[in-house]
């Protein structure tokens, strides 16, 4: 027995140590010294913002200030960018979803030896660097770019259409840069997938569609709802995206609080928004932990 | 083959007459450069139970799976009831399917997987609801109705399973394996029962089993099968007692096979002479064969006489040392090593409680048989 037993310490405890470690001093210290910050007010000082505890006259205060939660309700750009966001989270999540599925389906049902070869082309583009494919993509929307220049030389309009800066062009960039997330946990639900289940239903006198409907659909529940929420929480929070490709009436809260940060240097209200932000992302999270649970 | 008489009626393969129900005419399956099935043709009958019989990758699967229109046939043509399934598809054939692995849905209760089939057809509510509450009753699961497939035992999912494959009250219904997940004792009373539902509901069934003893318990006929080709159908008495091939008489219950040379043929008897058995074989009836022809004689353990006195007579007589005896309560298995060296298997049912001069290791015995007992083979 060496030192380290007789502390009590074993393997076990080591393995379970490094990443509690690793979480307390990357993730919990900064999101409290982010709390700390949507608490205070800001200052011309450095750095911008009031202390929460002072020593004056031998008593110690701790001074909390709402004022920033106040205001995040008080101005609507930021109820309206939070409901802005959601909306084009959700609208990504059902347009992913829509896309991948198929794409999960297919993959799950193919040959086992192309089937590897599928699943690394839906990977490949992870490869290379998600903002240059976002740039990419303004080559592909811009007003003489390639999608504008084809439906010209091909005729069937005279004139660009205007994608670039729209929600359009977001809708485009985040659904693109989510569906991996999408159809991956998609395909590990459907590749599990009984095929004697599908040949009873058939058997029982079920058509194709009605089998679909309800033996496939209800059973991949579990991977659906796993590669929403992949789509959805990122999609939320997205800055890259919409900055790139949105134009300025493009309201998401990961912009704002971009602005917040380094245009306004209002660092407790934009504290504050990054404190709202993620009680509004813990909901779909604890979703989704239940949905795994369930499965 | 001499054989009772018996109602035409109740055997209605018998009868030249009668209409086949199910009709496989030159069914070939090829998967890649396999041939799964080969050239099968068959007649199944109304309210038959037949049962398909094989080892693995004998193509039995593949031929209930045709049935059910999951595969379709290379070449050759399927018809039940009169209807060519050419092009009628699974969902839309008069087939229920019984699946080895049951392939209950995980995802609802007992008592919607049983009305699942009920519901495709557009069946009103409390229709489905009485019917459903039927067949839950017939397979004593009416308790069990609401629990999900997760929550049964093996042989619970497998009345699930059968009570949902009857419920359309399908004009065939096929079963893969329908007891291979079961212990013997469920097993065996699972037997009856499936037999019992059979007859009350006359739907004609068709089983796939690699169980000759579950194959024999159930069918009225077996068709026997081996590399994609039926080698035998007939009752299972049929199949047993007159096995046409080496493979037949082996695959079914255990037998002992000598080859043999015919020194004798007339129309009402053969002579063998067998270096295997190391001795003469007379047989009481005509084969067709012809002298000089290397043949197999087969004869089934039970059929054998055991005894340490030397019995009369020079045909049908061979000597040996036994070698190992099985005691399994019912009766006794010996193994006996012939004079040619081979071992014989034989079977004596254990009449007495206790043999005063019982047969025991390392005895010289001699093996004697009745000249109908055994099967000549000449393929």
């Amino acid at each position: 027995m060496n030192w380290f037993a007789k502390l009590g310490l074993n393997g076990r405890w080591l393995v379970i140590a490094i990443p509690s470690l690793w979480l307390l001093i990357f993730f919990l210290a900064p999101f409290l010294v982010v709390l700390k910050i949507a608490f205070s007010e800001a200052a011309i000082a450095r750095p911008p913002y009031t202390p929460l505890i002072t020593w004056e006259e031998g008593r110690l205060l701790l001074t909390l200030n709402f004022g920033n939660f106040q205001y995040l309700w008080e101005d609507s750009l930021y109820l309206l960018s939070y409901l802005s966001s959601i909306k084009i989270a959700f609208f990504s999540t059902v347009f992913a979803l829509l896309i991948g599925y198929p794409m999960a389906y297919y993959i799950a049902r193919s040959d086992e030896k192309i089937r590897n070869i599928l699943l690394m082309l839906v990977i490949l583009p992870f490869w290379t660097s998600f903002l240059l494919r976002v740039y990419a993509w303004i080559g592909f929307l811009k007003g003489n770019g390639l999608i504008n220049n084809f439906l010209i030389w091909l005729g069937i309009i005279d004139t660009p259409i205007i994608m670039m800066q729209t929600d359009f062009a977001v809708y485009v960039g985040i659904v693109y840069t989510y569906l991996p997330f999408m159809i991956l946990p998609l395909y590990a639900n459907l590749v599990k997938l009984d095929e004697a289940l599908l040949e009873a239903s058939a058997d029982l006198g079920a058509k194709p569609m009605t089998t679909f409907f309800t033996v496939t659909l209800p059973l991949s529940m579990p991977g659906i709802i796993a590669g929403s929420m992949l789509v959805f929480i990122p999609a939320i929070g997205e800055y890259v995206i919409p900055a790139l490709l949105g134009g300025p009436d493009t309201l998401m809260i990961g912009k704002v609080l971009w602005s917040e940060f380094f245009s306004n240097r209002d660092w407790p209200v934009a504290s504050a928004v990054a404190m709202a932000m993620l009680i509004l992302l813990v909901v779909p999270v604890m979703l989704l932990r239940k949905a795994e649970v369930r499965t | 083959m001499a054989q009772e008489p018996l109602a035409a009626d109740a055997k209605p393969w018998r009868s030249s007459e009668e209409t086949p129900f199910i009709k496989l005419r030159n069914i070939t399956k090829v998967f890649g450069d396999f041939t799964a099935v080969d050239d099968v043709s068959l007649d199944i009958y109304k309210s038959e139970l037949f049962c398909l019989l094989g080892g693995s990758g004998s193509g039995k699967s593949t031929l209930l799976r045709m049935l059910a229109g999951f595969e379709l046939p290379t070449s050759g043509t399927i018809e039940i009831d009169g209807q060519d399934m050419a092009g009628v598809p699974a969902y839309a054939r008069p087939t229920n399917m019984m699946f080895q692995s049951y392939a209950l849905f995980p995802h609802m209760t007992v008592e919607k997987n049983v009305a699942y089939g009920l519901l495709r057809d557009g069946v009103s509510k409390t229709e489905v609801k009485n019917q459903v509450g039927d067949m839950l009753a017939l397979v004593q699961m009416s308790e069990l109705a609401k629990r999900k497939p997760h929550q049964l035992s093996g042989g619970q999912k497998q009345r699930v399973a059968l009570a949902r494959s009857l419920i359309k009250r399908p004009k065939v219904l096929l079963l893969d394996e329908p007891l291979g997940a079961l212990d013997k004792k469920l097993r065996e009373e699972t037997q009856f029962e499936l037999v019992n539902i059979q007859e009350s509901l006359g739907i004609t069934f068709i089983v796939v089993t690699h169980d000759q003893e579950e194959a024999m318990t159930l069918a009225c006929r077996i068709g026997v099968m081996d590399q994609g080709r039926i080698v035998q159908i007939g009752e299972p008495e049929e199949v047993y007692e007159y096995p046409n091939s080496r493979f037949v008489a082996d695959f079914i219950g255990s037998v002992n096979m000598f080859e043999g040379r015919v020194i004798e043929d007339d129309d009402d008897f053969v002579r063998i002479q067998s270096e295997d058995a190391g001795c003469e074989i007379y047989v009481s009836h005509g084969v067709s064969c012809s002298p000089n022809q290397t043949l197999w004689f087969a004869i089934r353990p039970e059929k054998l006489e055991i005894t340490k006195k030397k019995p009369k007579g020079s045909t049908n007589i061979i000597s040996g040392i036994v070698e190992d005896i099985a005691y399994l309560g019912n009766l006794s298995t010996y193994r006996v090593r012939l004079d040619s060296g081979k071992i014989m298997r034989l079977t004596r049912t254990n009449r007495a409680r206790s043999d005063e001069d019982k047969i025991t290791w390392e005895d010289k015995v001699y093996i004697t048989w009745d000249d109908k007992a055994g099967v000549v083979l000449t393929s």
